[in-house]
């Protein structure tokens, strides 16, 4: 099971984590239909690096950016998003 | 191809068994084919062998990166059923188990498709609600399903807890009896033997690594050994489809995660049938060599490692022992984690994709296996005849941006939140 | 020292063992041989090693509900009392009726099955209980297990596994850097290869030099533990331990068998060691050949000598150790060794180059005699023991799990740790084994095993290749090769040494299986821990639980909620006591708890613009202290929760939703805020717990409520904030019963006063406290739609009947993806009502059909009835249902062989004007 670097907590098991979607898979409001259908119904789904949403659901709650190897599971990094990042 | 029998067995016993033949051949590429199906697996073994028996078309070479059979389907729980909800879905799943009911026989492979009932527990009246109703839309159909009273459950699985503390009490069940389990590796191997006797060349250690576009038309593969021109390339990959599907510049309703699975040591027949909850996440069967095999819900991130989390498994283990409190003894022997292509609303997705002569199946989410054979069947007549088979018709990769999706849970289109 | 012998029973015969001794020691000790039978062929058995590889000595011990199968004769200490079985045999051990499989096993190759029984499906069934009868070596447990198993979680700079002399000096310098270590050992006793192989280290007998480390380690805060297996190494060093607090089968003091840890670590030091290879001849499973190391280890350790007459078989310099512990205690020793120029070790024994064993001779009471060839020459040495050592395969399993790879050791003829993707290295045996070298099978292949427990001989490899399984994969599942419960641990380098002297290749390009978790087999109690039986989920209670919990009601299990669903008065049912609450409420008043409302605190001067987005409906109209039921789509424009929207203040907001989408509902409104909002200057607390709340419906509630607050109860759809019995409560005018309603909603920290007074009030009033299954028949007739059966995240607005209040301005989620074109489609489901024409009850769940035999066309989502006049009504989705009013069709319930004739209606079936609403 992974550590996950938790820019409010330091370093957490994975278990404390939720994965909520992929980067991509973000839908604007004012998208246009013809994108917002093509952002919710297909992903990229590499076999490689991607970024990904992450919640710290059993710790702090707070939504993360996550940059992450998917065959490796290599975090490459965490960034905090949200308004609750903001200093 | 030499034919199976109990009396070749006893011939063997008189010659050292030494008169068997390979079960297939270890061919090398050929320059071009007909039918170019990527992926080695039950799927796409299953294709190739549908397309050469009823279609004819024998001119076809089945791709596989590794070794076959090294994906999903000998990395899942074996379980064959076609208790679904939605009436496309119990439609293909039950055109499946047809074909699972004959399988051995057609193949001349013994896949030890075992019908010990598929039951489903209802833990509340709720439970025993959406039972009842699934039951009724597969009666509907024509798909046998039985509602059982706790009592009749108590019967047919003595080894559950029936206590009313129980934190998930047993309010009774669903069954339906012609589903089971088989041999899962079996079913690779019998569709390749299968397939190789009608001339498909099936091409092991031989990765798609690109694909040969002219216009939107796909023509060729690359592969790690060497190109091969296609009249069409069939993505029969779950679990990598997107992987795949992006080599044409596509991209996919699926997420790749993890799923895993695991068996205990061998004890004498204790659980008879599948069990499966109506509102649990593990589900539980008899291996014939005695081990318990048990699965639990995905991960739920997405993941290409074929390696799954501790805690996922503990979980399972837990609701899993919950309801078989004489498990608790036994030992977990082995796990293994598979790579699922989940897809958006939980249903395949099988036929044409944006680019001309590129056709695909794969989205199996979990639920791939039991599906083999169907698969099989009705893509290669998909492939045959180059339109959608009126059954997998409603499993189109369009459907998504069209808004007809065929959503088991009606939970949406985020697989994790399944 | 003479310390009192331990008794115990092998299938029932009364034994004694020595203390500390293994239950193989036991029984070696007392001549017994014959431990076993193979899981295909009922092949007697007896011990091979000494350790967790052990293939053949498997029992099952303790009684009841601690009965444990397939226990490891080897890896048992025996205790007063133990009580072991022999397995796979009837009616008895020595003369097995199963045996017979032996003599047909030409007729049995590897995959037998895949070649015959065939016919239907009934038919294998047929032929499949008698396989699964006889494969499963164990008995199959009945009892709930009686044992508790604890977990526990922990941290540690360096985590040593294995505690030989390579595991003991990294987990010393470790201490000396000043890291907190913990040292695992998976035997009883630390460093148990210095009890095999006594030496000096540093000046110091071997256990004192180990007992120094072991203090130095738990005096610097770290543990020592052992009788611990290492199981499963994950990412980042997360590494899952088993801990025996007790042997097997043993009733435990304290309850507590097992303790299995997490333990994250900064470093894994493996210091597994190595396990010994057999060698591969005819008849090498026979009862009395075992392992070199093994024979050593019940001589020096244990004190026994399991053979006085013994052939050591080896390819290397391990068997010479062996052969002189034999001699020391006794024995007579031939070394047959298949190396060309004597060794060194070989002064005072005989030895014989160039010799490699063919066959074993024997039967169930054990070897004879050993047939070798000797300088290319057949020689048959009678023996009654063989040790035998064909080379050591290091313990690369967890290295393998934490992603590491494999390089090929040439001189040791085995695979060694390679690269690493974690922080994890190798030590020891484990990363530099002995020399070694291979020699391939000999003798007739039929009986020379590989695989001992699964009887996978080496005629079996052979067949499988000559079919094409040639994967070592392939191999492995085609002949069940490692598949059984030592999972390969002695058989799988022999199997890839064939494969590669029949293609001349070399091992390495053979290739090797994946090592997965566990490292040794895992108690599945061990892995649940406490949270089994009645504590495998969580149970949440509302917060007026103990105010229920003392009125007696019918529970209901919803989600981890326990709600009241009736509260029965005498003998009345379910069913009778729901409609006598539900009534009341019709013609009095009843109270209901509705704690569990999933609620929200919207605030911010953009908490309008964040509520129209999320809603479907307008909120900006309303004026302070007003409210109204409200919707949710998902981003692909389809409902999935509904609820209430109420301002409480100019720029504060509550939304509730329903107790099921609680959950989902907090995570979503988070992303909503954080995601696609991040410009609203808006905050959004879950105050679901934090406020109880109690619903008041009936049309004497506006009375009920003004005595309670002693003013003016506020009309329907108003908020006010007022106080009952001294506690500040939120008074909402809202119903889902079709009555006039309230919910009281107030700190749950208050719950007993405020639930008090209104029950006192209701009573007074002729009222009666309702459940669910009031709240249900209500709002079914109602029209009031739930989330899940009615709002099942399948259909739109417009569908559900909502679409005179979906916001025509727009701006909320969804809307761009119900651009998509079949949601044009008028065939799609609908939300529609359902009466019975013939007033027989509507099964719930059953299937719209316009006769029977007809395809299903919808559903029943929900059943009632009315409630004050009778007769059966429901919600149901039917295809195109909204244009279908006044049309005759069947609710055909095939499973509960029920066909109801019904009527397709409007939904709201109570009230269609809303007039009780007004006061």
């Amino acid at each position: 099971m992974k550590q996950i670097p938790c820019p409010h907590c330091g370093n957490r098991a994975q278990a404390e984590f939720v994965y909520e979607r992929s980067a991509d898979s973000v839908v604007p409001l004012d998208a246009e239909p013809a994108v917002a259908i093509a952002a919710l119904f297909s992903r990229a789904n590499l076999r490689g690096t991607e970024e990904e949403l992450w919640r710290h659901a059993h710790g702090c709650g707070m939504w993360l950016l996550i940059r992450r190897d998917r065959v490796s599971h290599h975090i490459e990094w965490v960034k905090p998003i949200g308004p609750e990042a903001l200093p | 191809m030499s034919k199976y029998s109990a009396l070749q067995l006893l011939r063997g016993a008189f010659n050292g068994q030494s008169h068997w033949q390979p079960a297939w051949r270890h061919p090398d590429p050929k320059p071009s084919y007909d039918v170019v199906i990527i992926g080695g697996g039950g799927h796409g073994l299953a294709t190739a062998y549908y397309l050469a028996k009823v279609h004819g078309i024998t001119n076809v070479a089945v791709l596989e990166k590794g070794y076959i059979g090294s994906g999903n389907v000998g990395r899942n729980t074996t379980i064959v059923r076609s208790n679904y909800r939605l009436e496309p879905l119990g439609r293909f799943y039950e055109f499946s188990l047809k074909l699972w009911e004959g399988l051995s026989d057609d193949l001349n492979y013994n896949v030890m498709f075992s019908p010990r009932g598929a039951l489903t527990l209802g833990h509340s009246d709720a439970d025993m609600i959406r039972l009842a109703e699934k039951g009724d839309a597969m009666a509907v159909q024509g798909i046998e399903a039985e509602l059982l009273t706790r009592e009749q459950v108590m019967k047919i699985e003595p080894c559950l807890d029936f206590s009313r503390q129980a934190r998930f009490p047993i309010e009774g069940a669903m069954i339906q009896w012609r589903g089971g389990t088989a041999r899962h590796d079996a079913v690779a191997w019998g569709f390749a033997r299968g397939a190789d006797s009608h001339g498909v060349d099936i091409i092991q250690q031989c990765e798609v690594t690109g694909m040969v576009m002219d216009g939107n038309r796909v023509i060729a593969v690359e592969t790690t050994r060497g190109r091969i021109n296609a009249g069409t390339v069939a993505i029969c990959a779950a679990g990598h489809s997107g992987h795949i599907a992006a080599m044409a510049g596509l991209k996919l309703p699926v997420e790749s995660q993890t799923l895993q699975a695991m068996v205990t040591e061998g004890v004498k027949p204790m659980v008879n049938t599948v069990v499966m909850t109506q509102s649990l996440h593990c589900y539980i069967s008899q291996s014939d060599k005695g081990g318990i095999v048990f699965g639990g819900d995905p991960d739920n991130w997405p993941s290409y490692a074929q390696r799954g989390q501790p805690v996922t498994m503990e979980l399972a283990i837990q609701q899993g022992l919950a309801l078989i409190p004489a498990l608790s003894r036994l030992r977990m022997l082995r796990t293994w984690a598979g790579v699922t292509d989940m897809s958006f609303d939980g249903s395949p997705i099988i036929g044409p994709t944006p680019r001309d002569g590129l056709w695909i199946d794969g989205g199996w989410c979990y639920g791939g296996f039991k599906a083999t054979p169907g698969s099989g069947y009705l893509f290669a007549d998909t492939l045959a005849n180059q339109r959608p088979h009126l059954i997998v018709e409603p499993f189109g990769l369009d459907r998504f941006e069209r808004g007809t999706p065929v959503d088991e849970n009606g939970t949406g289109p985020f697989p994790n939140h399944r | 020292m003479n310390a009192p012998l331990i008794n115990f029973t092998f299938d029932g015969r009364a034994l004694t063992a020595k203390p500390g001794q293994t239950l193989a020691a036991a029984l070696l000790d007392q001549g017994i041989r014959l431990v076993g039978r193979s899981f295909k062929y009922h092949r007697p058995r007896g011990i091979l090693s000494a350790g967790i590889e052990e293939p053949n000595a498997l029992v099952t011990v303790g009684s009841g509900g601690r009965e444990e199968p397939n226990t490891r004769a080897t890896d048992l200490y025996v205790y007063e009392g133990l009580n072991a079985r022999s397995q796979n045999r009837w009616p008895s051990l020595s003369s097995d009726v199963g045996g017979v499989l032996s003599l047909v096993s030409k007729a049995l190759p590897a995959g037998f099955y895949y070649k015959t029984f065939f016919g239907p499906p009934k038919l294998w069934l047929f032929y499949e209980q008698f396989i699964r009868r006889a494969a499963g070596l164990g008995p199959a447990p009945t009892k709930a297990d009686p044992d508790h198993y604890a977990q526990r979680a922990a941290f540690c700079d360096v985590l040593v596994v294995g505690s030989g002399p390579a595991g003991l000096i990294a987990a010393r310098d470790a201490v000396r850097a000043g890291k907190k270590v913990f040292l695992v050992e998976q035997d009883a006793e630390l460093a148990p290869s210095l009890l095999r192989d006594p030496a000096e280290i540093e000046g110091k007998p071997g256990r004192t030099w180990a007992g120094e480390i072991a203090t130095a380690v738990r005096t610097s805060g770290g543990r020592v533990l052992t009788r611990t297996s290492a199981s499963g190494l994950w990412d980042d060093q997360f590494v899952c331990l088993s801990e025996k607090l007790i042997e097997p089968g043993q009733i435990p003091a304290n309850g507590f068998s097992q303790r299995y840890w997490h333990v994250r670590a900064g470093e894994v030091v493996l210091a597994t060691g190595a396990i010994e290879r057999p060698l591969t001849f005819a008849n090498n499973d026979l009862p009395g050949v075992m392992l070199s190391q093994a024979v050593r280890t019940y001589v020096t350790r244990f004190g026994v000598l399991p053979g006085k007459r013994v052939v050591v078989a080896t390819t290397n310099d391990d068997g010479y150790l062996t052969a002189r512990a034999l001699m020391a205690a006794g024995a007579e020793v031939v070394v047959l060794d298949s190396r060309p120029a004597p060794a060194g070790h070989s002064s005072g024994v005989e030895v014989h180059n160039l010799a490699a064993p063919v066959m074993a001779r024997g039967g169930k009471r054990g070897v004879k005699a050993l047939v070798a060839t000797v300088d290319g020459a057949e020689r048959s040495f009678a023996c009654d023991l063989v040790a035998m050592s064909g080379g050591f395969t290091p313990v690369v399993h967890l290295h393998m799990q934490a992603g590491g790879k494999l390089d090929w050791d040439q001189a040791a003829q085995a695979f060694v740790p390679g690269e690493t993707r974690q922080n994890v290295r190798t030590v020891g045996l484990a990363a530099e084994p002995q020399p070694a070298e291979t020699v391939g099978a000999a003798g007739n292949p039929k009986a020379a095993f590989v695989d001992f427990q699964n009887d996978v001989t080496v005629s079996d490899l052979d067949l499988a290749w000559r079919e094409g399984y040639r994967s070592v994969e392939h191999l492995k599942r085609y002949t069940t090769l490692g598949m059984a419960t030592d999972q390969g641990k002695t058989g799988n380098m022999a199997a890839l040494d064939r494969i590669a002297r029949r293609e001349g290749i070399t091992i390495p390009e053979a290739g090797l299986t994946t090592f997965r978790p566990p490292f040794t087999p895992v108690s599945m109690g061990a892995l649940a821990g406490l949270a089994t039986g009645e504590h495998a989920q969580p149970t949440r209670h509302p917060a007026l639980y103990d105010l229920h919990a003392a009125r007696n009601p019918i529970w209901l299990n919803a989600g981890y909620w326990k709600r009241p669903r009736a509260y029965p008065q005498g003998a009345e049912t379910l069913a009778q006591a729901g409609l006598r609450e539900a009534r009341t409420v019709r013609t009095a008043v009843g109270m209901c708890d509705v704690s569990t409302l999933a609620k929200f605190e919207v605030q911010g001067p953009d908490a309008v613009q964040f509520l129209e987005r999320v809603c479907q409906t307008t909120v900006g109209k309303l004026a302070l202290g007003r409210g109204r039921y409200t919707f949710m789509a998902r981003e692909d424009g389809l409902v999935f929760d509904d609820g209430t929207v109420w301002r409480l203040g100019d720029q504060r907001y509550l939304l509730t939703s329903s107790t099921g989408g609680a959950s989902r509902m907090a995570t979503w409104l988070s992303y909503v805020r954080g995601h696609l909002c991040a410009d609203l200057k808006v905050s959004v607390t879950c105050v679901q717990e934090h406020y109880a709340a109690i619903a008041v419906a009936g049309p004497k509630s506006a009375q009920v409520m003004a005595a309670l607050t002693r003013s003016e109860a506020p009309r329907h759809m108003s908020v006010v904030e007022s106080t009952i019995a001294g506690a500040p409560v939120l008074l909402m005018a809202a119903s889902f019963s079709g009555e006039r309603a309230f919910e009281v909603h107030f700190d749950a920290s208050q719950a007993e006063a405020v639930w008090q007074a209104i029950e006192a009030e209701v009573l007074a009033t002729g009222g009666t406290l309702y459940g669910i299954e009031a709240m249900e028949l209500l709002r079914i007739e109602k029209g009031h739609l739930v989330v899940g059966p009615d709002i099942d995240g399948r259909l739109t607005a417009e569908e559900l009947g909502l679409g005179r209040m979906v916001n025509k301005a727009g701006g909320w989620i969804g809307q761009s993806c119900l651009s998509r074109p079949d949601f044009a489609d008028k065939q799609r489901k609908q939300l529609i009502g359902l009466e019975a024409i013939d007033g027989k009850a509507i099964p719930e769940g059953s299937m719209l059909v316009r006769f029977v035999g007809a395809e299903a066309e919808g559903h029943v989502t929900a059943s009632g009835l009315r409630v004050l006049e009778g007769g059966s009504i429901a919600l149901a989705h039917l295809k195109g249902g909204q244009a279908r009013h006044g049309e005759e069709i069947y609710a055909h319930s095939p499973t509960r062989r029920q066909t109801v004739k019904v009527r397709v209606t409007s939904p709201h079936f109570y009230d269609p004007a809303g007039e009780r609403y007004r006061d």
